[in-house]
C-alpha cells in the first residue's frame, strides 16, 4: 500500500516545492534568490526532512522522553520523599528490578501472578475478538436488507465511551441487582444461587467479556475493509471449480487477509496487554487477585504505595515483554510470508 | 513488498511506543492539574475542596457563599474547585511533583504524615497556630490527625468526624429489641433477630479498601494490636490483627447477619444505600447526616450509638473509633501565602465552622463553635462523645497509605472469601496479611 501511494506523495512534494501553480512574482525573487546561495543538490535533500521534523519533534516530546524519563526513574527509589524534588531521589541501580522480578518474595510473586494473568485474559480476548470480528465480516460480506444497519450496530461497543461502556457492565454484573443474574437465575433459571461476577473467580470471565465486546468491532472493522479488497473474481473461479463455502473461506478469504490480520493481531495485542480502563473502571483500584491485570497492578504498586521507582521499573519490564513479543511476531510471520 | 513490509513494521513499532507511554503514564502520570497559581496576583486563591456534599455540585452550592463572604472581607477572590475523593490524592500528589496546584486545599486527614513526608505543605508552627487561636482552640483528638507527632501540624482540622453504629428505629421496635447493642455479642445477637428474608442485621462496604482499613484499625485497637512496632515497622500480621479482621469477616462468614453481596460493594455509598433503604438494620459508618437528609428522614428513623466497646479486661484497648476528618493545608509553593493564611483563619473561624459542619453534618475541630445548638442532636452529641472519648488516631507514620492500601485490599479479597462460602480461619486471614505486609515499602 506504502509502494502505492508513493508516487502521489512525490507528486505533492514536486507540486509543493514548484508553489502550486505559477507563483507570484516577488515570492519568485525570493526563491531564485536563496536557490543562489544553497546548492540544489542539498535543497532537495533537506526539504523532506524539514518536512518531517514538525512530527519528529511530537513524537520525541509526547513519546520518546516520556518514556525515557520513566525509565530513569526505574533506577530511583523514587517515594513520596522525593517528589517534590527527583534529583535528591537516591540512586538505587537496578534494585528496583531485583524485587520486581525475585519470584519469592510477594512483590515479585503478585507481579508474577498478575502477569500469568494478563497473559491468560490477553489469549483469551485476542482470540475471541478476533474469531468474532472474522465470523461478523465474513457474514456481513454478501449483500442482504438490513446490511448497512447491522454494520452500523455491530460498531456501537467500539464508538461508545470507554467508562460509560464498561461501568454500565460493572451495574449489569452487581450480584443482586445486576441484569446478568436477573437473566441467568431469575429468568432462565439456569443456576440456583446468584454467582458473583465481580470478586471471586467469575470476575476473569468477567472482566474478558467485557474486553472482548469493547474490541471485537475493532476487528470487524478492519476485517471488512480488507474484505473489500478480495476481487470477486477469485471467488467466482473458484465456484465455477466447485469449491464449497468452507474451502473458499479457507483457500481464499484467509490468505488473502493474511496481512490485514498479521497487523490485526499484533495491535489487539499490544491493546488488550496494556489494557488500563476496562479492569479498572471495572472494578475499581483493587482488582480482585483472579482478575488482576498487570496495568492496574504496576498503577497500583507504584501510585497507591507511592513508591514509582518500583512501578517504573515494572513498566519497563513490561515495555521489554512487549517489545521482544513483538519483534518475534514480526520476524515469525514475514518469514513465514517470505517462504510462501 | 519490501516497503510494504516496513511499512507495518513503523506502523506497529508507532502503535506499541504509544502503547507502553501510555503504560509509563499511569505510573508517573505529572499531568497538572486544573488549578494554577497565578503569579503575582495576590488577590486569587485556588482551593481544591473534597467531596463533602452529596455530590459535587452539592458542595459547590454549599462553598461558594461562603467564598463570597470571603472575597467581601479580604477582597481575596477563590477559585474553587471540588475534586472527586477517588482522584484527590493523585491529583494532590501530580501537584507536589509538578509545583504546580492549588494554594489551599483539602486532604484527608490519615493522608497527613504521608504527604508531611513530601515537604510541600506549609507547616503550622506555633506562631501560625497561634493567629488561628492557639493550639487549645482546636479539639485534640483530631489535631492528632496532623501530622507525625513532634512536627509541627503539616495541616489544620476543619470538619471532625468518627464511626458509630446506626441503627434502624422501626427494625429495632419489630424485632423487639429495647436499646441498641452494648458488646459485640449483643451485636451479633440483635442482627441475628433483624435478619430475615430480604432484610440484613447489618450493612458493610466489602470492597471499599478505605473503609476496610478503617475498621481494621478500630477492631485491631481493641484487641491491643500495633500496626507499627516502636521502629516504625509494620507488624500487619500480629495475632492480635488477625484476630480483629477475623471478627469482622465472621458477621458475615460464620454469624450471617451480613449480606453476602455486601462483598462487592466498592464505591463508598452502596452500604449506606442499604441503611437507609431499610436493607439492612445496622451501619458502622460516619456522618451519613447528607444521605438521611435527601432520603428525608430524621431522627424517629435512625439513631447513632457507639459501636460496642471489648469486654473491660480483655487487654484490648478502650476505642470505638478512628480519628476521621478533613484537614486543610497550604502548598509551600503559594505565591500568595498570606492570602492563603487568611483563608485558613477564615475556614477555623466559629462562624464557618458552624455554618460547614452544620450543612455536612460533621463536626466542628475548634471548641468555640459548639454553643450553636445544631451541634446539640443526639447524633452530633453521640459522634462528639466518641470523638473526645473513645476514638484514635491512626498511625500517623509516613507509610501509613500503603497500610490503607494494602490491608484494605486484603481485605476486599478475604470478604469475597467470605461471601462465596469459603472458610475464614485465623491462617488463612494471616496468610494474606502477611502477604500485605512484606510488600510495604520503607519510605525512608
Amino acid at each position: 500500500m506504502v509502494a502505492r501511494t508513493t508516487p502521489h506523495q512525490d507528486e505533492r512534494r514536486d507540486a509543493t516545492l514548484a508553489g502550486g501553480g505559477p507563483p507570484p512574482p516577488g515570492r519568485r525573487g525570493l526563491r531564485s534568490r536563496l536557490a543562489g546561495r544553497i546548492p540544489f543538490g542539498l535543497r532537495r535533500l533537506s526539504v523532506p526532512y524539514l518536512l518531517i521534523i514538525p512530527a519528529i519533534a511530537l513524537e520525541l516530546l509526547i513519546h520518546v522522553i516520556p518514556m525515557l524519563v520513566g525509565v530513569g526513574m526505574s533506577f530511583l527509589r523514587l517515594t513520596q520523599f522525593f517528589i517534590r524534588n527527583w534529583s535528591a531521589a537516591p540512586f538505587v541501580g537496578l534494585s528496583n528490578y531485583q524485587v520486581a522480578v525475585d519470584f519469592d518474595s510477594a512483590v515479585g510473586s503478585s507481579l508474577l501472578h498478575s502477569f500469568t494473568i494478563t497473559v491468560a485474559f490477553t489469549a483469551l480476548s485476542v482470540g475471541l475478538s478476533w474469531l468474532f470480528g472474522t465470523v461478523g465480516a465474513v457474514l456481513m460480506q454478501g449483500a442482504f436488507r438490513g446490511r448497512g444497519f447491522l454494520r452500523t450496530f455491530f460498531l456501537v461497543p467500539y464508538a461508545l465511551p470507554v467508562y460509560a461502556g464498561v461501568i454500565t457492565w460493572s451495574f449489569m454484573f452487581q450480584r443482586d441487582t445486576g441484569m446478568v443474574n436477573h437473566v441467568l437465575v431469575d429468568q432462565l433459571h439456569l443456576l440456583g444461587d446468584r454467582p458473583f461476577w465481580l470478586i471471586g473467580g467469575n470476575s476473569f470471565a468477567a472482566v474478558v467479556i467485557v474486553c472482548v465486546w469493547r474490541s471485537w468491532p475493532f476487528a470487524f472493522l478492519i476485517l471488512m475493509a480488507g474484505l473489500q479488497n478480495i476481487d470477486n473474481d477469485y471467488y467466482e473461479a473458484s465456484a465455477i471449480d466447485g469449491a464449497s463455502w468452507w474451502r473458499q473461506f479457507r483457500s481464499i478469504t484467509l490468505p488473502m487477509l493474511r496481512p490485514v490480520n498479521q497487523v490485526l493481531v499484533l495491535v489487539l495485542f499490544l491493546w488488550t496487554f496494556n489494557d488500563f480502563n476496562t479492569p479498572y473502571v471495572l472494578f475499581g483500584k483493587a482488582a480482585p487477585q483472579q482478575a488482576d491485570l498487570i496495568s492496574v497492578h504496576i498503577y497500583q504498586s507504584s501510585f497507591i504505595t507511592w513508591n514509582f521507582g518500583s512501578g517504573s521499573a515494572m513498566s519497563v519490564l513490561l515495555l521489554l515483554f512487549l517489545l521482544a513479543v513483538t519483534v518475534v511476531y514480526l520476524v515469525a510471520t514475514s518469514r513465514r510470508r517470505s517462504d510462501a | 513488498m519490501r516497503i510494504r513490509k516496513i511499512g507495518y513494521v513503523a506502523v506497529a513499532g508507532a502503535l506499541l511506543a504509544a502503547a507502553a507511554a501510555c503504560g509509563g503514564g499511569d505510573t508517573g502520570g505529572t499531568a497538572s492539574g486544573g488549578g494554577t497559581t497565578d503569579s503575582g496576583a495576590a488577590k486569587t486563591l485556588t482551593y481544591w475542596a473534597s467531596n463533602q456534599g452529596t455530590s459535587l455540585d452539592n458542595d459547590k452550592q454549599v462553598l461558594q457563599p461562603e467564598l463570597d463572604k470571603f472575597e467581601k472581607q479580604t477582597g481575596i477572590k477563590v477559585n474553587l474547585e471540588v475534586v472527586p475523593w477517588a482522584d484527590l490524592l493523585n491529583r494532590i500528589l501530580a501537584a507536589t511533583t509538578s509545583g504546580k496546584g492549588p494554594d489551599v486545599l483539602n486532604i484527608g486527614n490519615t493522608w497527613s504524615a504521608s504527604l508531611q513526608a513530601t515537604g510541600a505543605f506549609l507547616p503550622f508552627d506555633d506562631k501560625l497556630l497561634t493567629d488561628l487561636g492557639g493550639k487549645d482552640r482546636f479539639l485534640g483528638p483530631s489535631l492528632a490527625a496532623t501530622g507525625a507527632a513532634g512536627k509541627p501540624p503539616t495541616a489544620v482540622p476543619i470538619y471532625g468526624m468518627t464511626y458509630g453504629l446506626f441503627y434502624n428505629k422501626k427494625m429495632f421496635k419489630e424485632a423487639g429489641i429495647d436499646k441498641p447493642p452494648a458488646t459485640w455479642d449483643e451485636l451479633v445477637a440483635d442482627g441475628k433477630k433483624l435478619t430475615h428474608g430480604k432484610q440484613w442485621g447489618l450493612a458493610v462496604e466489602g470492597a471499599s479498601v478505605s473503609e476496610n482499613s478503617h475498621h481494621a484499625f478500630i477492631f485491631g485497637q481493641q484487641h491491643g494490636s500495633d500496626l507499627f512496632d516502636a521502629s516504625g515497622k509494620p507488624q500487619f500480621d500480629s495475632p492480635q490483627q488477625v484476630a480483629a479482621i477475623k471478627q469482622y469477616l465472621d458477621l458475615m462468614a460464620v454469624d450471617k447477619i451480613v449480606n453476602p453481596s455486601n462483598a462487592e460493594y466498592s464505591n463508598g455509598t452502596e452500604a449506606v444505600n442499604d441503611f437507609v433503604n431499610g436493607k439492612a438494620a445496622m451501619l458502622m459508618w460516619q456522618s451519613i447526616a447528607s444521605q438521611l437528609k435527601a432520603a428525608n428522614l430524621g431522627d424517629d428513623y435512625y439513631g447513632l450509638a457507639p459501636i460496642p466497646l471489648p469486654a473491660p479486661g480483655s487487654g484490648g484497648k478502650q476505642v470505638n473509633g478512628m480519628v476521621a476528618g478533613i484537614n486543610l493545608a497550604v502548598f509551600n509553593f503559594t505565591k500568595n501565602r498570606d492570602g492563603a493564611l487568611k483563608f485558613v483563619k477564615f475556614m477555623t473561624s466559629a462562624e464557618e465552622q458552624q455554618i460547614l459542619n452544620k450543612t455536612y453534618g460533621s463536626l466542628p475541630t475548634v471548641q468555640d463553635a459548639y454553643n450553636d445548638p445544631a451541634f446539640q442532636t443526639p447524633t452530633i452529641k453521640a459522634f462528639q462523645d466518641i470523638l473526645a472519648k473513645t476514638a484514635a488516631p491512626l498511625p500517623q507514620v509516613p507509610e501509613e497509605s500503603q497500610f490503607e492500601t494494602l490491608v484494605g485490599t486484603a481485605m476486599n479479597q478475604l470478604w469475597a472469601d467470605a461471601a462465596s462460602g469459603k472458610p475464614i480461619t485465623d491462617e488463612s486471614v494471616k496468610a494474606k496479611l502477611t502477604q500485605a505486609n512484606q510488600q510495604v515499602q520503607p519510605g525512608s
